[in-house]
């Protein structure tokens, strides 16, 4: 493994776990201010014993994203040097306002775990909506880092350094809103029916059922809006990328030739010897119409740039398909409990719904990785699109195969712990008959 | 050279909010770390409540503590890219050891407190989360010990033309970085101690924790006196800096004062007061190096206005500052409020 296999799989490996708080960072807190909303509105103590349960989750996994988030701050000045000293002054300012969202966030959760009995009803909800705001909040922000990688603006460069910057157009730059969108929507859509999975297999298993009801319901109203919405904002990333990244849209559609009226492929192989997709289904117009709304759009083909600056074209293609199917399988499934919803029948009795809810649990979180596989390799060799390769950025220090080890070993130990630590917390839900914890009180509120 | 302390402007501004916030990590986060270090050495007929008054004291905001070197990293990287980039380089070992630590405890405190069900793994992380607290303190030390010795900054112009020992090892693994090393160890376990005998309200574990500061103390004198020799042979600019400079003397006089008073209020049980003699101490100390280090950030070539990033960065995360703090100085107060339950004594 070379020393910048080693630094890209590091980096890849760091943020692939990270991203994984990251979500549940966002959506959980919004799901657990609901549960206490609901509680105060219908005085139900199942939705009180919701909101404790979640927070405590919410606690173990926050402590778990903070520390990632702190190794990766950390990182890109051990992995890439080269390109903080370049890319520092641009996008120091929105690591700097996700810092301050980051601080209120964890300012205002310690006030939420430690408040249940020492604030008013009403103080204590409110904590509980700034920290799901400041979640959201600290996610927009770091996507405008990664989205001014994506279509660099706001720098002025002279030869291969910048010589003048304007932050405010680089945090503005023209992937933000379509990135950040899609990633809110990502983190509610992946939790929220990730949560909704775990409740639905409880249900499937006729434990606690008015808990386990209720705390379904609240999940699926995270989870499913964002869902349903997740392929429409797909596709405003899709169009943007045509636009701005035409190499990036060519590899992810394994599109080799220059053509109006391209096909769209589902599935298939991108074979780069022969320049071809091979075993695709091939939707004929498809692609132009998706890209551009437009049937006879040209669609730039991979051909049409150098060898040199195409991006690893499987992963990618394969990469991108995968999340395409797993987001529609999340929609459709979204769609149909809405529709149970809707007709006003108990979700909690439908058993071929709970089940495809069992299925479509982890969808979310893998549709995520695959998501910022196409995004992070679809930019490759550039870490800054068209103005730094990932060669040029990485740390010359030899032997990264050894630091890549160790945190490698530090992620799977950490991983399995927080496995086990829900684990745990799940099956004592299922122990205890809802209201029954007998190790808290509770009685919240003063 | 522009002279070196006619200018103060932007650049120079946001050296000392970097600072400032290391000084608040210092002091919140390395108490945290200090009570992690006499996890580790808990002895006596009170371990278990020992135990539970140290966890309790970090419980509620360990996050909170944390972001503050986060907030030293970021604005590193903002306002001081090239510094930055050369730390990120011939500091990696230490500072990839440094992250493990962080990690582990982190982690392992939480699973302590909220994931584990048996006593058996309770005992676990909570050896973890010791052995851990002991050695984060003693690498933050020994990466401004590195730094300061100039070290750090001759390796990166070495990159490529000797052998990696000298680049990424050798400006860290010496006595005087190690030397700061325990140092930092020291301060961190006297403050963790000032604080615990300060905050409980038992009699029994009060008097446990004062005899554990008055040694944190003793032990800080010793590792001040040991780093203060080795910086004759590997520091000199440090030590012409503390010891040579216009505001040394004053400097040194308000440690040892602060030093002393922490001493004498421990032992006359004027809590209150030791605890804000012994931050002041530490602070002091943080002070004293960023002064003597004036103006490199990392010395011998790399400046404040060397590095400095172009002003629009500056002036903007300047207003996020100040709008920052606007926002976050009232819920930190309204946090602390929350828990302050036990401050009249
Ligand atoms: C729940 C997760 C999830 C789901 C269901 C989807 N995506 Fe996605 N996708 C992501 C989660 C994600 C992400 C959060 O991982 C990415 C990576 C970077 C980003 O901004 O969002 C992403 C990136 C991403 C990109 C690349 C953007 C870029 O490189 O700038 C495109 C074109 C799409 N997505 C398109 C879609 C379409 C057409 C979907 C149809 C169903 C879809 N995504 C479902
Ligand atoms: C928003 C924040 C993000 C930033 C600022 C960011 C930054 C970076 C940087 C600097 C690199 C190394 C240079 C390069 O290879 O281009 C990288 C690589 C990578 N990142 Fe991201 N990243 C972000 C989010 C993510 C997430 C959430 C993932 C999730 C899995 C991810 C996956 C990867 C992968 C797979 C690579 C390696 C790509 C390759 O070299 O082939 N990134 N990222
Ligand atoms: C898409 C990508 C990312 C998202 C959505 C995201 C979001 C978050 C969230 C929500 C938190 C709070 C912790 C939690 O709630 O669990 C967090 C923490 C953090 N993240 Fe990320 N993050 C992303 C990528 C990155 C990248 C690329 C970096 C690094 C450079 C980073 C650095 C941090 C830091 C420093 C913290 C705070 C840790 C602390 O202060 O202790 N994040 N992030």
């Amino acid at each position: 493994m070379t020393d910048l296999l080693a630094a890209r799989s590091q980096m890849a490996m760091s943020l692939g776990f990270h991203i994984v708080f990251a979500e549940i960072g966002v959506a959980m807190p919004l799901m657990m201010v609901l549960a206490e909303w609901r509680w105060l509105r219908t005085g139900e103590r199942e939705y009180l014993e919701l909101a404790r349960r979640w927070a405590k989750g919410v606690a173990i996994l926050f402590a778990v994203g903070a520390a990632s988030g702190t190794v990766l701050s950390f990182e890109l000045g051990l992995l890439w040097p080269r390109f903080m000293k370049f890319a520092g002054p641009i996008v120091g300012v929105p690591f700097s306002l996700e810092g301050f969202a980051f601080f209120t966030e964890a300012i205002f959760l310690g006030i939420y775990l430690y408040g249940w009995d020492r604030l008013s009803r009403r103080a204590h909800l409110l904590a509980g909506i700034a920290v799901a705001v400041s979640g959201a909040a600290s996610a927009v922000f770091v996507l405008m880092v990664n989205a001014w990688m994506n279509t660099p603006t706001g720098v002025t460069m002279a030869g291969e350094t910048i010589v003048a910057v304007d932050p405010v157009a680089g945090m503005l730059s023209p992937a933000a809103f379509p990135q950040a969108l899609h990633m809110v929507l990502a983190a509610y859509a992946s939790t929220g029916l990730a949560v909704a999975g775990v409740h639905a297999w409880m249900l499937r298993r006729r434990a606690a059922r008015g808990f386990h009801r209720r705390a379904l319901i609240v999940a699926l109203w995270v989870g499913a809006p964002a869902a349903l919405l997740q392929p429409l904002s797909g596709d405003i990333s899709a169009r943007l990328v045509a636009d701005t990244q035409p190499v990036k849209l060519a590899a992810l559609e394994g599109q080799f030739a220059t053509e109006r009226g391209a096909p769209l492929r589902i599935g298939g192989w991108p074979d780069a010897q022969r320049a071809t997709t091979r075993f695709a289904l091939e939707i004929p117009r498809g692609l132009s119409l998706l890209a551009y709304h437009e049937w006879n759009a040209e669609v730039k083909g991979l051909t049409a740039f150098p060898r040199s600056d195409w991006p690893p074209l499987a992963p990618v293609h394969v990469s991108f398909q995968l999340m395409v199917a797993l987001g529609t399988a999340m929609a459709l499934v979204s769609l149909w409990a809405a529709w149970v919803g809707w007709r006003k029948r108990e979700i909690a009795e439908q058993p071929w719904l709970l089940r495809a809810l069992v299925v479509v649990a982890p969808f979310g979180f893998i549709a995520t990785e695959l998501g910022w596989m196409v995004t992070e390799i679809g930019r490759q060799p550039w870490v800054v699109q068209g103005l730094l390769r990932t060669s040029d950025a990485v740390t010359p220090m030899p032997g990264l195969i050894v630091p890549f080890i160790v945190f490698t070993l530090l992620y799977l130990v950490l991983g399995a712990v927080v496995v086990a630590s829900i684990a745990a917390m799940v099956r004592d839900t299922a122990d205890e008959p809802a209201g029954g914890d007998a190790r808290e009180p509770l009685e919240a509120g003063a | 050279m522009t002279g070196m302390f006619a200018t103060f402007g932007l650049p120079e501004f946001f050296a000392g909010i970097i600072v400032v916030a290391l000084n608040v990590y210092v002091l919140t986060g390395g108490a945290d770390f200090g009570g992690g270090v006499w996890d580790l050495l808990i002895t006596g007929p009170r371990r278990e409540r020992q135990r539970d008054l140290i966890a309790h004291a970090i419980g509620p905001i360990w996050e909170a503590n944390h972001v503050w070197l986060v907030l030293v990293v970021v604005l590193t990287f903002t306002a001081f890219p090239a510094a930055f980039a050369t730390l990120g380089t011939v500091l990696h070992v230490p500072l990839a050891l440094l992250l493990v630590g962080i990690v582990l405890r982190g982690s392992a405190f939480v699973f302590r407190s909220y994931g584990s069900r048996t006593r058996e793994q309770r005992r676990n992380w909570g050896r973890i989360f010791a052995v851990a607290s002991t050695l984060t303190p003693l690498l933050l030390g020994v990466v401004i010990g590195a730094v300061s010795t100039g070290a750090v900054g001759v390796a990166q112009t070495q990159i490529g033309t000797v052998p990696f020992r000298n680049v990424y090892v050798a400006p860290w693994w010496s006595p005087f970085p190690i030397a700061v090393g325990v140092l930092a160890l020291a301060l961190f376990a006297m403050l963790a101690a000032v604080y615990l005998a300060y905050e409980t309200r038992d009699d029994a574990l009060r008097e446990d924790f004062r005899r554990r500061a008055l040694a944190a103390a003793a032990a800080v004198f010793v590792a001040a006196f040991g780093a203060l020799a080795f910086a004759h042979r590997e520091a000199p600019m440090m030590r012409a800096g503390l010891v040579g400079s216009a505001w040394a003397l004053p400097f040194q006089i308000a440690t040892g004062v602060a030093a002393l008073t922490a001493i004498g209020a421990l032992w006359r049980r004027r809590y209150g007061v030791a605890r804000l003699a012994a931050a002041a101490q530490v602070s002091l100390i943080l002070w004293g190096w960023a002064l003597a280090q004036f103006p490199y950030v990392v010395p011998p070539s790399l400046t404040i206005r060397n590095t400095v990033a172009p002003r629009i960065t500056l002036v903007i995360v300047a207003w996020a500052l100040a709008a920052g703090a606007v926002l976050l100085i009232p819920s930190l107060i309204y946090l602390r409020r929350t828990f302050a339950t036990r401050q009249a004594r």
